[in-house]
């Protein structure tokens, strides 16, 4: 079905059979492969994508319900959260084998987003992606300088 | 101005820049070198007595004989030039190859690190050139944390050879003694009147230079290192805050179709019938192809089973989940875990085979004071990296090329010769970035499955293994059941000690009838136990194998530690002393540890045993450093606790304590956990550090949860949550890791953290609350909470 989808700000034509989700639309149809493939269930929060900001796991989202919202990946976040969580992220090396770390970023954005200055609880409640390389520590330590710098 | 190329870069190589936007990884493929004798042949050394520790480096492949040889001739196969691991171009960019595969442990910084520092190299040169799989690189085998172990050397020399090349090229041009010359950062100076040439310019002066034999190289002192043991940042991680690089579920090949496979629910049962009706009329489905069955043993193979193609992966998975297939029944159609691990422990309640004896240990049992016994039990386990297995393979009618997320690109190119039938030399295997592997991606079935698929379809295919997949088709980690018995004299201290460890091998992966485990996995955790007591002995039970057993993080040292560091701790309590006080006893004076004086057929990880000893003091350090750190011995509230746990593996030694408060209705929580690793010359401690945290949360989380169970031959998990990962919440809040300064030579890293971590777990959970947790996984998938006894202390 033919259907223009908006990806980190651009207009992209899209035909994908109904209800794929967008993860797929996105890695196997527009070669944006930043946003990985971890569990298919919503369960890992590897394929997390920010819809209107807010981070979605776009692994069990149809792309045909998307007309019109803004969808922004890991190749196009950007703004004084991403950098300070971009920069914490390499200033402290936080990923390991980094298949995880684009949803962790996504969702790392979105926190630091909405609130500036994160308690541990809060890390907790909205970093729920897994890492099985268990980057978890350095996730939370990252995010408290992040939120120092935005 | 020599604005040429040092190496070999063919004109379709190209290296990945650190920092670069848009990278990608692109393989080097190089000509002219002289391939030497596989050092892999699927079936054979994996089918004699030791199925992990394999064997060092063959050495004929280097042309070691050869009393004329140069180093770099012995480290590239017969390729005198340098080019093998380092290229220089005209701009100054310096290219590393890397022959291991990236898989989070850093090694592309590290072995970069290695070369850049005995080449003088300026750092913000590097970019890494990822090898493909190839016997001139040696061992190219990313598993059992040797990259750095086996290539420290080799690597060093490479890169000193070079820069004497580039010094001696210097000196050329300026018509002056070499000695006058000196090389850093990217520059020769000459002393005397200051001038510089950059190695860019010098590079092509310097190719024609005959390469120095090794004794006339002289490598760096440590105390000169500029990269090595500094915390260098990661060359990847830049690329990952962006989504670039590529993993092998990336790959992207022109005119690609995507697969997706319903494979046997059973290992070795077969298609029975095959409805693809449904399949076939599902938007983007292309056509489905039937895999052949395989033969016993497991080996590579894939399993089996009908293949949807696809115009996309979501299109092959709808089409998987719509075939209806009949399966049959297969040899392992009983396999029932439950039963299974009741054999396990029944064996382990017999007399096994001697594996390694000290004194007499029926009479020792016999006269103790204090008689402790305990049995442990640990499941099967899934590797479970976050990255599903994803080979993508094209076939032009007469090569092959591959790409994709595998750990040993050489055993992937050999088997995929093997299997289909191509010869070798048509074969190019190109690992990607690894989203994890942790052992999975050791075994490259799935490549093969891309590969058959590719050659019927007549496409280039990627397959992408789901997360049920992943689960549910696995090369699992091996379930256990252990006995260990101990007799304590009156004042409490151990005289003697039996352990006895019944599992199903890895051989019975790759040979068919195996039902004993192999000396290599033994002397992961029970033949080299560091204890003192007079009177030891460690045997071994029967077991078969009814899934396919394949190595995970630490392998057999997982199940060993925990049952003999839990034991410990047990020994402890029974003689009213402090766990760590007791562990030092347990462990004993200062001394080496020979295991094979004791009749213990010993491999130490292919180390040396003059090299690599089993020191007793490393382990006691490493024990009174975590204790140190973890301020032992202080006061803690009311269900509260601490436990600790030491452990040799893959040639390093890890003290773990670890903190945990537990609940009256047993909901605990890890505030705290403390690590220290000897692990002798550390090449960059940031991502040693991080190995360490990884390793160790990766032994817990699957000591809490993890278990992969079969009812009817059939995997019973499939997914998360079932199969159950530790999140952010759970993690601990203060973890520290100390790296006990040695200069020693370098060990493993990547392995080490996982098996101290559970049993330090299970004595603080004894510590905190009296409950002794023998069996795992403690909480499991859909727990929530530990199963304390009624005696708890935690009123």
């Amino acid at each position: 079905m033919a259907m223009k989808l908006i990806i980190n700000g651009q207009e992209q034509d899209v035909d994908a059979a109904p209800g794929t989700p967008l993860l797929w639309v996105l890695r196997d149809h527009l070669k944006m492969t930043g946003t990985k493939f971890g569990c298919g269930v919503a369960q890992c929060g590897a394929c997390t994508v920010h819809i209107d900001g807010a981070p979605t796991r776009s692994c069990v989202l149809p792309h045909d319900s998307l007309e019109g919202v803004k969808i922004t990946t890991i190749e196009g976040v950007d703004g004084r959260a991403a950098d300070a969580v971009r920069d914490a992220w390499i200033e402290d090396d936080v990923p390991q084998c980094g298949y995880c770390q684009s949803g962790q970023i996504m969702a790392a954005t979105a926190l630091l987003a909405e609130n500036s200055n994160p308690s541990d609880e809060d890390i907790d409640a909205a970093m729920t992606n897994l890492c099985r390389c268990a980057t978890y520590m350095s996730i939370r330590r990252a995010i408290k300088k992040a939120a120092s710098n935005v | 101005m020599f604005l040429r190329d040092i190496g070999i870069i063919p004109e379709d190589g190209t290296a990945v820049p650190p920092r670069r936007a848009g990278a990608s990884i692109t393989n080097l493929s190089r000509r002219g070198f002289v391939g030497g004798s596989g050092l892999f042949v699927l079936g054979l050394t994996l089918t004699g007595c030791d199925t992990y520790v394999e064997p060092e480096i063959d050495a004929s492949q280097f042309n070691l004989g050869d009393p004329g040889a140069s180093p770099l001739t012995q480290v590239t196969g017969g390729d005198a030039t340098p080019s093998l691991w380092i290229a220089i171009e005209g701009d100054g960019t310096v290219k590393i190859t890397c022959h291991r595969s990236e898989m989070g442990q850093q090694v592309w910084t590290s072995m970069a690190q290695i070369v850049a520092d005995e080449l003088e190299a300026d750092w913000d040169s590097v970019a890494i050139v990822q090898a493909e799989g190839h016997e001139r690189y040696g061992d190219q085998n990313t598993d059992g944390s040797r990259s750095v172990r086996y290539n420290f050397h080799r690597l060093r020399v490479a890169g000193a050879a070079m820069r004497h090349m580039l010094t001696e090229a210097a000196a050329m041009f300026w018509d002056v003694d070499p000695a006058q010359c000196n090389a850093e950062a990217g520059l020769v100076r000459n002393i005397e009147t200051g001038e510089t040439l950059s190695y860019g310019n010098l590079a092509e002066l310097a190719a024609k230079l005959p390469v120095p034999a090794e004794d006339a190289i002289a490598l760096k002192e440590p105390e000169d290192w500029r990269f090595i043991g500094q915390e260098v940042s990661s060359l990847t991680i830049p690329m990952i805050t962006r989504g670039e690089g590529q993993f092998g579920i990336d790959v992207d090949v022109p005119d690609m179709v995507y697969a997706g496979l319903a494979r046997p629910p059973l290992v070795f049962c077969k298609v029975g019938s095959v409805d693809d009706g449904a399949a076939l009329e599902l938007p983007g489905v292309l056509q489905t192809v039937r895999l052949p069955d395989p033969k016993p043993p497991a080996l590579f193979q894939p399993m089996g089973g009908v293949a949807v193609i696809a115009k996309d992966t979501w299109a092959a998975i709808q089409g998987r989940n719509a075939l209806k297939v009949a399966w049959g029944d297969g040899p392992n159609a009983a396999y029932d875990s439950e039963d299974y691990g009741e054999a396990l422990r029944a064996a382990s309640r017999r007399p096994g085979t001697t594996r390694r004896t000290r004194g007499d240990v029926e009479a020792g049992l016999a006269d103790a004071a204090i008689k402790v016994d305990a049995e442990y039990y640990a499941p099967h386990l899934t590797q479970s990296p976050m990255e599903p297995p994803s080979g993508t393979a094209r076939w032009t009618g007469e090569t092959l090329e591959c790409w994709g997320c595998v750990q040993d690109p050489q055993a992937t190119r050999d088997t995929l010769a093997q299997v289909l039938g191509i010869e070798k030399e048509n074969i190019t295997v190109k690992p990607t970035w690894l989203g994890g592997a942790f052992g999975r991606k050791s075994k490259p079935d799935f490549m093969i499955e891309a590969a058959m698929l590719a050659k019927e379809v007549g496409k280039p295919v990627k397959v992408t293994w789901t997360r049920e997949d992943d689960v549910r088709h696995g090369f699992y980690h091996a379930v256990s059941a252990q006995k260990l018995e101990a007799g304590l004299d009156a004042n409490g201290a151990c005289t003697s000690y039996r352990h006895r460890t019944t599992f199903p091998s890895i051989s019975s992966t790759f040979a068919n009838g195996v039902n004993s485990p192999s000396a290599g996995e033994l002397g992961l955790g029970a033949t080299d136990v560091p204890f003192a007591m007079p009177i030891l002995r460690v045997e071994s039970g029967e077991a078969n194998g009814h899934v396919r057993t394949g190595w995970l993080r630490s392998v057999c040292n997982v199940f060993h530690a925990f049952a003999v560091q839990s034991f410990a701790g047990e020994l402890a309590h029974a003689a009213g002393k402090d766990q760590t006080d007791h562990l030092l006893e347990l462990i004993g004076p200062d001394r080496g540890i020979d295991p094979v004086s004791e009749g213990a057929e010993y491999g130490n990880y292919g180390g040396d045993p003059e090299e690599y000893p089993i020191e007793t003091a490393r382990l006691k350090a490493a024990v009174e450093k975590a204790a140190t750190m973890a301020n032992w011995g202080r006061d803690l509230p009311e269900g509260s606790g601490l436990g600790v746990a030491v452990h040799r593996s893959f040639l390093a030694y890890v003290a773990t304590v670890v903190e945990v408060s537990v609940a009256k209705d047993g909901t605990l929580k890890i505030p705290g956990i403390w690590v220290a690793l000897d692990a002798g010359t550390v090449i960059n401690p940031k991502h040693v550090r991080a190995q360490m945290e990884g390793g160790t949360i990766y032994g817990l989380s699957n000591a809490l949860y993890g278990e992969i169970t079969a009812k009817n031959g059939a995997i019973v998990q499939d997914n998360f949550p079932s199969w159950r990962l530790m999140k952010m919440a759970e993690a601990p809040r203060a973890f520290e890791v100390e790296i006990i300064r040695s200069n020693k030579p370098p060990a493993g890293v990547g392995e080490p953290g996982t098996p101290p971590a559970a049993p330090a777990l299970a004595n603080a959970i004894f510590a905190a609350t009296g409950t002794r947790i023998r069996t795992l996984p403690m909480i499991g998938a859909s727990g929530r909470r530990l199963p304390l006894d009624d005696k708890t202390q935690t009123a």
